[in-house]
């Protein structure tokens, strides 16, 4: 049966039917839930984030095509697995912006050009889209970040120099600052 | 959106009617579809085609299924939906069969493998109006019952007993 899925899987893929591929990934933290669309990297699940809901998102909100298919999530996995052995410090893949609109979306470009080991603040972040007092809705965009890691959403701050939330927990995120050498082990 | 919007009667048929349209996107991912019933597509597909072509009834009855999806119009029975696609594909792959000569040996192969319904049966079904030829292969070779026949036929019980009935007494007038 495992050979006739992934012939499937293929076949779908090859045929233009494959709107969704996902694929799950290991990390530090547990478990990462991967999907791509054609366009590319479209949604990145943390460890405590239920997987099941995520893909039923993705089947309303995408395309109810959704499929287990790692190939197309390889390049992404490989990434992923070099930056958390912290071998990698940016990210070069191709991204589907679709789940995130306007002024979030803004948000989310401005957050993917922080570079590595570098953090910004909710303000900052508001200012580069164009609204320096929209700073909550800046929070917002940062808490529904559906590319997490990728679009290090982990580097954005609160002014006060307090860590602010994270999807995946503040642990995670105190964790990925580590990693980066934000703050001291 | 809630079912039971407490709002009169007016409002209650407005959010029941925004809810059907709401539920044409309400479809699982796929892979749900091929988790909890690729076992089934595949014993359909070697029931109806034998073990030998039974992979290839099987792709194509996916693919088709993924074609159609994001346009299916209810997900009530998605099994009973599956089902019908594969005897579908099965069918289609006996009719080429039957235009296409075969090497003898092959058809032996088949034979001795797999036993399937006497010579003509299934060209004879494969020639029936679709609603007659789906309700037959769904209750003789799946085994559906009445119920579910209608469910996956998008018909009422009753029709669909008709449509069994009329293609049952069409097939045994041209076997006999």
């Amino acid at each position: 049966m495992r050979d006739s899925l992934n012939r499937l899987a293929r076949r779908a893929a090859d045929e233009g039917l494959l709107d969704v591929a996902y694929a799950t990934a290991d990390s530090p933290f547990g478990p990462l839930l991967l999907a791509g669309t054609p366009r590319g990297l479209v949604r990145v699940g943390l460890p405590n984030q239920d997987a099941g809901e995520l893909l039923g998102d993705l089947a309303t909100r995408v395309s109810p095509r959704v499929l287990e298919a790692p190939a197309r999530l390889d390049e992404a996995r490989r990434e992923l697995d070099l930056y958390f052995e912290g071998k990698l410090t940016e990210f070069d893949l191709p991204l589907d912006w679709r789940l995130s609109k306007d002024f979030r979306r803004r948000v989310l470009r401005a957050i993917g050009r922080i570079p590595y080991g570098q953090t910004r603040t909710y303000m900052q972040m508001a200012s580069s889209a164009g609204n320096e007092r929209a700073v909550r809705a800046a929070g917002t965009a940062c808490g529904t970040n559906p590319l997490p890691l990728v679009v290090p959403c982990h580097r954005v701050l609160r002014s006060g120099g307090g860590l602010g939330g994270y999807g995946g927990g503040v642990e995670m995120k105190e964790a990925l600052l580590r990693l980066e050498g934000v703050l001291g082990s | 959106m809630t079912a039971n919007a407490p709002l009169g009667p007016l409002v209650s048929r407005f959010y029941g009617r925004r809810r059907l349209i709401h539920e044409v996107t309400e479809l699982p991912p796929f892979q749900t579809l091929i988790d909890e019933h690729a076992g089934d597509v595949m014993a359909v597909c070697r029931g109806a085609v034998g073990r030998g072509d039974a992979e290839d009834c099987f792709q194509e009855t996916f693919i088709a299924a993924l074609r159609a999806y994001p346009k299916l119009r209810e997900n009530g029975n998605l099994r009973g939906w599956l089902i019908t696609i594969a005897h579908r594909k099965a069918i289609d792959h006996h009719r080429a069969r039957g235009r296409r000569p075969l090497p003898v040996a092959a058809l032996e192969e088949v034979a001795v493998s797999d036993p399937e319904p006497a010579d003509g049966i299934w060209e004879a079904v494969g020639a029936l109006p679709p609603k007659q030829r789906a309700a037959v292969t769904l209750r003789y070779a799946s085994d559906l019952p009445h119920a579910e026949i209608a469910t996956a036929l998008g018909c009422s019980p009753e029709a669909a007993r008709r449509s069994l009935h009329e293609g049952l007494k069409r097939l045994r007038k041209e076997l006999a």
